[in-house]
């Protein structure tokens, strides 16, 4: 099967006051109709610039793409018009934002916002279209849809809220959906409710996802691939039950050993949690020749300051970027 | 171990308009006859979805709010009744670290002004021992001391939360409120905090009030956890008790739904869904204010409002059928 998407060596550079950085530097992906891949890292990691990058959404006048290419059912997004790239999103690619507040508008109930979305690509009715808008509020159950449809977002939790944004994203029947934190602000017993809403969409129209977050959990649950982002690079990529069983980049081992998971064997005793000492570094570090972790990094070593690390394989499919990933 | 903290049947409530300009004056019971109490040295948490009244319960111990009714003893002496000398002597006692370290350090002022304030307002000390107490403040909590003397955006988030972290303990509390302290932070500053955190306690002999909606950090940090749920406590465990025996049907949902790493525990782990909203806080269901989402419900359940019980060993519940 021909993945639906294919990103290849692609670079985005940012142009900020202190120069022009690369956000996003050579990242390459592939992902199949009907499967979820998963981003995590850090916030200034790049997760959102990728996403933006795949709508061609990159922020005007600041973000271009430097150089790769971003296949999708076989076309280049990259040498799309902005024409097309319109086409694309209304139809084939929709996004969820993490917060819903600034992606619906204030002004229009949500079953307008929702039947505008459908008319907008469906040759539809009015009433056609906001008895569809009612359909997908079920669908992504809000309860008394119909009597729903008329309030306003400020008139809805914020879970009701994140669950209207799913239903606009699904408006068009997308291909591939991407969610960027899309329960990142939602409780819990709310956030459950939406993973299990989105897969069983996924199940019922064979839609890719790409699922952006910080929370390994989420990633163990919601994903089949996994792509850990490390200032604008790719850490490590592979099967998301690969890496979580056996990390071969440090970022990745940091990332999973520093959350106090809940678990089922809890014992009285409590020993310090792993600490990975320091932050992202800033974008204008982004582009360097060396490994980007390292002023972080335990494993370091002279080798690792003096270039980028070379991409290591591991079984099948997991691949880390990592001088001493083998020794990991 | 003694109490430290006995909260009391504490009742918060809200004014608030319905309708409108013209609409009917109501009033919503953010916290509404909460008992819960903290031994001194340990932590406990609160966990419970948004809006179930966390933060107004918590800003009603650090009196930050007006209690409607009930007792907040600290040490035995009722906290809400006092005024005066006697009230700047709670405030040294009782600290606060808030959200989000963006928002709570004033942009104006440098580090060490940001943390010596509350010893400016609340204690006579001579300033050379303020000094001192500062530079010491910002080794504790892992600062350098040529930091001291920067502004707030020149810090990181987990730095500024540090900053936060100081200033609490400028006044050698006994109690301090975290209101999720480590939320607005990336896992691995989150870690650093974290760690912090139950270092000082230790150091200090703190006893914390911590906030969370994390499962996985409450599991980590705290020693007993009261559960809410629309203004009230449905359960009140020690973590041991709570994590491995959970008895409320709402309990068992919130911990049913973290996703989890361990693929054994996934495995194992049935979620128990809670369909549907909370019910409108303002116009309150007859009977157990979960009623409406809980797979457990039944008849009795919508008529009459369960009490916290103790079940046995300090394991307090409040359901019909648990
Ligand atoms: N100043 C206020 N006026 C009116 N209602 C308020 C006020 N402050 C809080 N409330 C209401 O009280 C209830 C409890 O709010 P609170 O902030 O304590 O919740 P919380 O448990 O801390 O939630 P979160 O997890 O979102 O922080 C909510 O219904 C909220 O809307
Ligand atoms: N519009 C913008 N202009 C300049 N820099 C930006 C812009 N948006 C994001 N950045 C920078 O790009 C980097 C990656 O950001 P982002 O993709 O939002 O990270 P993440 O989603 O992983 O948190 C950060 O250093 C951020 O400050
Ligand atoms: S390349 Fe070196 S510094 Fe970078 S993650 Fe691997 S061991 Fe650490
Ligand atoms: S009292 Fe009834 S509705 Fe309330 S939690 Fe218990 S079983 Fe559920
Ligand atoms: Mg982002
Ligand atoms: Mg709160």
């Amino acid at each position: 099967m021909e993945p639906l998407l294919t990103v290849e060596n692609l670079r985005i550079e940012l142009t900020t006051r202190d120069g022009v950085a690369p956000v996003i530097d050579d990242l390459s992906l592939s992902l199949n109709a009907g499967e979820t891949l998963s981003f995590v890292g850090e916030s200034g990691c790049g997760k959102s610039m990728t996403a933006l990058a795949l709508m061609g959404l990159l922020p005007e006048k600041v973000g271009r793409v430097a150089s790769g290419k971003i296949l999708f059912d076989g076309e280049d997004l990259t040498q799309a018009t902005p024409r097309r790239l319109r086409e694309i999103r209304g139809n084939e690619i929709s996004m969820i934002f993490q917060e819903p507040m600034t992606s619906l508008n204030p002004v229009f109930s949500v079953g307008e916002q929702i039947a505008e979305a459908i008319r907008a690509h469906q040759n539809l009715s009015r009433t056609a279209a906001w008895d569809k808008a009612v359909e997908l509020l079920d669908a992504v159950r809000i309860p008394n849809p119909k009597g729903r449809a008329v309030d306003y977002p400020f008139q809805m939790s914020g879970g009701q809220r994140q669950r209207a944004m799913i239903a606009m994203a699904l408006a068009c029947e997308p291909k591939l959906l991407i969610a960027d934190e899309p329960t990142t602000a939602l409780d819990v017993t709310v956030q459950a409710q939406i993973f299990d809403l989105l897969t069983d969409l996924q199940k019922q129209s064979g839609a890719a996802i790409i699922l952006i977050t910080h929370d390994m959990g989420a990633v163990a649950e919601m994903a089949r691939d996994v792509i850990v982002m490390y200032a604008g690079r790719k850490a490590e990529y592979g099967p998301v039950d690969a890496i979580i069983e056996h990390p071969r980049h440090p970022y990745t081992q940091g990332l999973i050993s520093c959350v106090p998971h809940i678990v089922s064997d809890m014992s009285e005793e409590r020993p310090d949690l792993v600490e990975v000492p320091g932050i992202v570094p800033s974008l204008k570090d982004f582009g360097r020749d060396q490994c980007l972790f390292a002023s972080r990094c335990a494993h370091r070593t002279d080798e690792c300051l003096a270039g980028r690390p070379p991409e290591k394989h591991f079984g099948a499919s997991q691949i880390a970027d990592c001088w001493h990933a083998e020794a990991l | 171990m003694t109490d430290l903290l006995n909260v009391q049947n504490l009742t918060v409530r809200f004014e608030v308009k319905r309708g409108g300009a013209f609409g009917k004056k109501a009033h919503l019971y953010a916290v509404d006859d909460v008992s819960f109490t903290v031994k001194a040295g340990e932590t406990l948490a609160i966990v419970g979805e948004s809006g179930s009244g966390k933060t107004t319960a918590a800003l009603a111990v650090a009196q930050l709010q007006g209690a409607y009714a009930g007792k907040v003893e600290l040490d035995g002496q009722d906290i809400l009744k006092v005024e005066g000398e006697d009230l700047r002597q709670v405030r040294q006692k009782v600290q606060f670290i808030f959200q989000d370290p963006y928002s709570s350090l004033n942009p104006r002022k440098r580090a060490e002004a940001i943390v010596r304030e509350p010893l400016d307002s609340l204690s006579g000390k001579p300033a050379a021992e303020k000094d001192e107490i500062v530079a010491g403040l910002f080794e504790a909590v892992g600062l350098r001391r040529e930091q001291m003397r920067l502004f707030p955006h020149q810090f990181s988030g987990g730095q500024r939360q540090r900053i936060g972290i100081a200033r609490a303990l400028a006044t050698q509390p006994e109690l301090i409120i975290c209101d999720e302290p480590v939320s607005a932070l990336d896992v691995a500053v989150q870690a650093q905090i974290l760690n912090l955190l139950r270092k000082l306690q230790k150091d200090f002999g703190l006893t914390y009030l911590f906030i969370s909606h994390d499962l996985g950090v409450v599991q980590h940090m705290s020693d007993s956890i009261a559960v809410m749920y629309m203004g009230r406590v449905v359960e009140h465990a020690s973590r041991m008790d709570l994590f491995g025996n959970p008895r409320h049907p709402y309990t068992q949902a919130l911990l049913s739904a973290v996703p989890t790493v361990d693929r054994a525990k996934r495995a194992a782990q049935k979620r128990i869904l809670i369909p549907g909203d909370p019910p409108d806080p303002v116009n309150l269901p007859k009977g157990c204010r979960f009623a409406n989402r809980c797979p457990q419900a039944q008849d009795k359940c919508r008529q009459d409002e369960p009490a916290l019980v103790d079940g046995g060993q300090g394991h307090r519940v409040a359901c019909h059928f648990s």
